[in-house]
């Protein structure tokens, strides 16, 4: 393996680089685990209106203060309001989201292929699994960013030509941002745009099964 | 018709039988039924089948299966990715002893509410192309897949307000629409927990969310505490 030795992206680095892609004044949903973290790292002048799937538009962060059992995310987590936030029930939560009335979405991620699959819910051989409101995420937003690791844990790409793990929706995902780069999702396949500070776009793509074409301006990540 | 009262939430699950399905509002925390589950194991009633969005995500709907009274869950979490901290339902369920229909929360949550609402079924792109899909029928629109999906309801639904007038208005607290609006919508009997019962008037038209016609039971107790985390 090529250049283990550098460091990757920790996992609120990932969060950070994340965070960029955020339009001024869009609508946002974070999915739960590493893309929960990205809310932190939102300038909060380019007034985001993140949107969580229990029946929340507004919300601020992680609450810290008092624990309130009926304001809580996604993930169960207590998080916090701001001015103009607003709730709704499930089935109006869920019209929003397939409606395409956020603008990007942000998922973990298991694994994504070169046409831009993603499977995120299932790791077969542990079995089990649940699909939350993934699915209907991937398929209603706008835009959609997964945040994953580059790799498993031993090594193996997790940017394939075809997931090998349940699907979670086909040809759903526009940018993945890992802990090695930043890599776009296009009709001719696969582009690296960025790579993690230290890293040579040749190592990247030898931790990746997919093709990946370099893109002319590939960079270093700005964090 | 107006909503019936009753002192305790044993007494407001009277007639509910074995084999029943039983929605549960919720989520996770937030305005969940707590009282009325915990009545429900207390009654012993087994052989349910329980429609929730989670089972074991730090609600205590999981504790109806230390007793096995669930025998299978229609649901949108349910069973963690890896097996550490397993819940009971989990643990029963890797064990082939319950049954899981695992559903997207929008499409449950649609399910319900086109059980609710008269509608035989409806198109999503959630699911195409995915183990969701097994079994369904799928349609070609406008040059895309979509799955057919067939509407949810049940005998039962058990549910959390956080207010209640005389008539059955209901009106929750912070995010605790969730599914508990959707699901007063697609049971026979809608038994609701409340914090609070204030006459009727009281409730400002426009701030009623769950309107009275939904409502057969309302029992008022004091909210359990439940923690996201499981604590």
């Amino acid at each position: 393996m090529a250049a283990e030795h550098r460091p990757r992206l920790t996992r609120e680095l990932v969060a950070i680089r994340v965070a960029q892609e955020l339009t001024p004044g869009s609508t946002v949903n974070l999915g739960v685990g590493l893309p929960t973290l990205v809310a932190a790292f939102a300038p909060p002048e380019a007034n985001i209106l993140l949107q969580s799937e229990n029946g929340i538009l507004g919300y601020g962060g992680f609450s810290e203060e008092a624990y309130d059992q009926d304001l809580i995310n996604a993930g169960g987590q207590p998080v916090t309001l701001n001015p103009g936030a607003s709730f709704f029930d499930s089935a109006a939560s869920f019209a929003m989201i397939r409606g395409g009335h956020i603008d990007t979405a942000v998922l973990g991620g298991l694994q994504v292929s070169e046409r831009g699959d993603l499977a995120n819910w299932s790791v077969p051989e542990r079995g089990g699994g649940s699909i939350g409101g993934a699915m209907d995420l991937a398929v209603g937003a706008r835009r959609l960013i997964v945040a994953m690791e580059h790799t498993t844990k031993d090594g193996r790409p997790r940017i394939l030509r075809e997931c090998t793990y349940p699907l979670t929706a086909r040809r759903c995902v526009d940018l993945v941002v890992t802990d090695l780069a930043v890599v776009e999702v296009g009709p001719e396949g696969l582009t690296l745009r960025e790579v993690a500070p230290g890293w040579a776009p040749g190592e990247v793509a030898a931790l990746t099964e997919a093709p990946l074409a370099v893109a002319e301006d590939v960079r270093e990540m700005a964090l | 018709m107006t909503a019936t009262f009753y002192d305790t939430p044993d007494a407001a699950l009277d007639g509910v039988s074995d084999g029943a399905r039983v929605m549960v509002g919720g989520f996770v925390s937030a305005s969940s039924p707590t009282n009325l589950i915990f009545a429900l194991k207390r009654r012993g009633t087994r052989n349910l089948t329980a429609i929730a969005t989670n089972i074991g995500f730090g609600d205590r709907l999981d504790e109806l299966c230390e007793d096995r009274q669930i025998a299978k869950a229609i649901a949108s979490f349910a069973v963690r990715a890896s097996s550490a901290r397993a819940s009971r339902f989990e643990e029963q369920y890797r064990a082939g002893e319950v049954e899981l229909e695992l559903v997207p929360q929008g499409t449950l949550a649609e399910r319900i509410r086109a059980g609710g609402a008269g509608i035989g079924g409806f198109l999503t792109r959630t699911g195409v192309g995915t183990q969701v899909a097994e079994g369904k029928e799928v349609l070609s629109w406008q040059g895309e897949e979509w799955l057919l999906e067939r509407p949810l309801r049940a005998d039962v639904a058990i549910l959390k307000a956080h207010r209640a007038d005389r008539l059955g208005n209901l009106c929750y607290r912070m995010a605790g629409r969730n599914f508990n609006a959707v699901m007063a919508t697609a049971a026979d009997l809608v038994i609701v927990e409340v914090e609070e019962i204030v006459e009727t008037g009281e409730l400002a038209p426009q701030e009623i969310h769950t309107p009275a016609v939904y409502v057969d039971r309302i029992v008022r107790c004091d909210p359990v505490e439940v923690r996201w985390d499981g604590r």
